[in-house]
């Protein structure tokens, strides 16, 4: 049955005020698309999980959308800070929990096999253990060292940008695959945005490559350039110079506002966003061509 | 032949590379830690292995990586896995000889915060937090800081342990059972400072022209001289060649 909504839509249905939201994509596949009509649609006091907040949810943080955050990594990677999560936790106005990357995914990991905890060895750094009671210690219960361990996380929502799908939400996902699948395996809603939306042959023809499957997809929404500044392998590139400018973007309330003006409220959905973005910015995005070799899977 | 010129960006990058050998699996961060790498690749380490922490194995980047989850990093690379994989299967597996960290703060025994200056429920400044550096820090069989040498980063103790060195020093490491063997060496602008027998970061060698006065002046504890103190050899021409043209030619590092 096909689950094919537009992205409004889709918003409106399965994201609620209060919810657990992961907005998945490590550098790659990040929904900024889902993030500005979230902003658009006004909606409160959600708790942000990510392993890198991004520009994303600094945008989010700053549009009044979270309460909390949930992190690994809050910097604007190789460039500088993400200004209105640091300020906000450093004014108090913006509550946060924090893991290192392998713990915050751990969550993910375990709460996408339906257990209660994840275990990892001890790093011999404790002070985030010490500063964030869900880290716990277990014994070894065949004799070994103490575990460290970590909570299930199962968002309320897990947003996931994919290259292809087909109408009901089975999905190729190639390149950096960050945390997409166990987002989706661990989430109790699932909105599935995609690049192209493609025959159920396209995906049967390949199903190694369907990392997620469509009985854990809510719904599926057809987003061309859904990731942008953040990037689709083989479709376009991380338009970096965004990134760069993040800094003085954000820099204060005044230019934020002028850059959620111009970009989120005042525009409809990403197609006017990317119209907007102009030709010129789409074409200096787009990758050249460098196909992977076939494989046969063989016909029995 | 007049000494060829080089800036202190280069000579840190240049540094790093030399300590690394040929056939290591590298983790590896954007930026310094990568131009490290692939200097290390094109002179004395042609087999050295790029692991990157989004998931990518034997990245072979055309382009200089921006982010730390670059396209140019998948296309051509080894392998791709997820993050809990690479983290899992690679890392806490024992898999990765080197590690690279970097931080706000770099302690006395090799501790690093990355995490928050102050205090942490109240922090005077919030910075990123640990990414993955908690775990390189532990479980890479050895590991590497590259920072420039100033006194507000080199504390006698860090305001938080994002990642662990030698923790108070002595065997204080060793009792955690940790796997790996902690930071072997943290190169900066000055010079090269390794771990003593008691995990305490001593001043191992100075770079040409650099004294031990500038080094302790940029040193937030009473720095000790390794008992053989060196002097690294200048970057040759070749090397700097290298990174000037082929690895960083629009000079966004160095």
């Amino acid at each position: 049955m096909s689950k094919l909504t537009s992205l409004s839509e889709a918003i409106h249905q399965h994201v609620h005020d209060g919810d657990l939201v992961y907005a998945a994509g490590f550098t790659h596949l990040i929904p900024f698309a889902a993030g500005h009509e979230i902003i658009r649609q006004g909606i409160k006091n959600l708790t942000l999980a990510r392993a890198t907040p991004d520009l994303i949810y600094d945008q989010m943080v700053a549009a009044g959308c979270a309460r909390k955050v949930i992190f690994s990594y809050s910097g604007n990677p190789g460039v500088g800070s993400l200004k209105w999560l640091r300020d906000g936790m450093q004014n108090g106005s913006l509550e946060w929990e924090e893991y290192s990357h392998f713990g915050m995914i751990s969550r993910l990991q375990a709460g996408a096999s339906g257990l209660p905890f994840m275990p990892m060895r001890q790093t011999g750094a404790l002070d985030l253990e010490k500063a964030n009671p869900l880290y716990r210690r277990v014994a070894d219960p065949y004799g070994g060292e103490d575990v460290v361990v970590v909570p299930a996380l199962c968002p309320d929502v897990a947003i996931v940008h994919v290259q292809r799908a087909d109408s009901e939400g089975n999905a190729h996902i190639w390149g950096i695959l960050g945390e997409q699948r166990e987002a989706a395996f661990a989430a109790k809603r699932v909105i599935l945005t995609a690049e192209e939306i493609v025959d159920a042959d396209v995906i049967r023809s390949d199903p190694n490559r369907t990392l997620i499957p469509s009985l854990v997809v809510s719904a599926v929404c057809h987003v061309p350039w859904c990731a942008h500044p953040s990037y689709t392998q083989g479709y376009y590139d991380r338009d970096n110079e965004l990134y760069l400018r993040w800094e003085e973007i954000s820099k204060d309330e005044a230019s934020m506002q002028a850059y959620l003006d111009e970009w989120v409220y005042g525009v409809k959905d990403r197609e006017e966003y990317m119209a907007k973005l102009g030709e010129d910015t789409r074409e200096r995005l787009k990758p050249g061509v460098r196909l992977s070799a076939p494989v046969n899977y063989g016909s029995y | 032949m007049p000494e060829p010129k080089y800036n202190a960006t280069e000579l840190m990058i240049i540094n790093a590379a030399r300590l690394l050998k040929d056939g290591d699996q590298v983790f590896v961060g954007v930026g310094i830690p990568n131009l490290a790498c692939n200097l290390a690749r094109r002179t004395h380490a042609p087999n050295l292995q790029m692991i990157y922490e989004a998931g990518i194995i034997g990245a072979r980047p055309k382009r200089l990586p921006l982010s730390i989850g670059d396209p140019t990093l998948v296309s051509g690379a080894l392998s791709v896995c997820s993050m809990f994989e690479v983290f899992s299967l690679y890392l806490q597996r024992g898999n990765i000889d080197v590690g690279f960290l970097g931080g706000a703060q770099i302690d006395q025994f090799g501790n690093i915060n990355a995490t928050v200056i102050g205090d942490y429920a109240h922090p005077k400044v919030r910075l990123p937090g640990s990414g993955g550096s908690m775990e390189i820090a532990a479980w890479a069989n050895r590991c590497y800081i590259i920072t420039p040498h100033q006194l507000r980063r080199f504390p006698a103790r860090v305001d938080f342990h994002t990642s662990a060195g030698f923790l108070e020093g002595g065997d204080a490491r060793a009792k955690t059972g940790v796997r790996g063997s902690g930071p072997q060496a943290v190169v900066t602008n000055l010079g090269i400072l390794k771990p003593d027998a008691n995990g305490e970061l001593v001043l191992a060698a100075l770079h040409p022209g650099c004294s031990f006065e500038q080094a302790q002046a940029n040193t937030g504890w009473a720095l000790k001289q390794a008992e053989e103190l060196e002097v690294t050899s200048a970057p040759t021409e070749e090397e700097l060649r290298i990174l000037r043209e082929e690895l960083d030619p629009q000079r966004i590092y160095i």
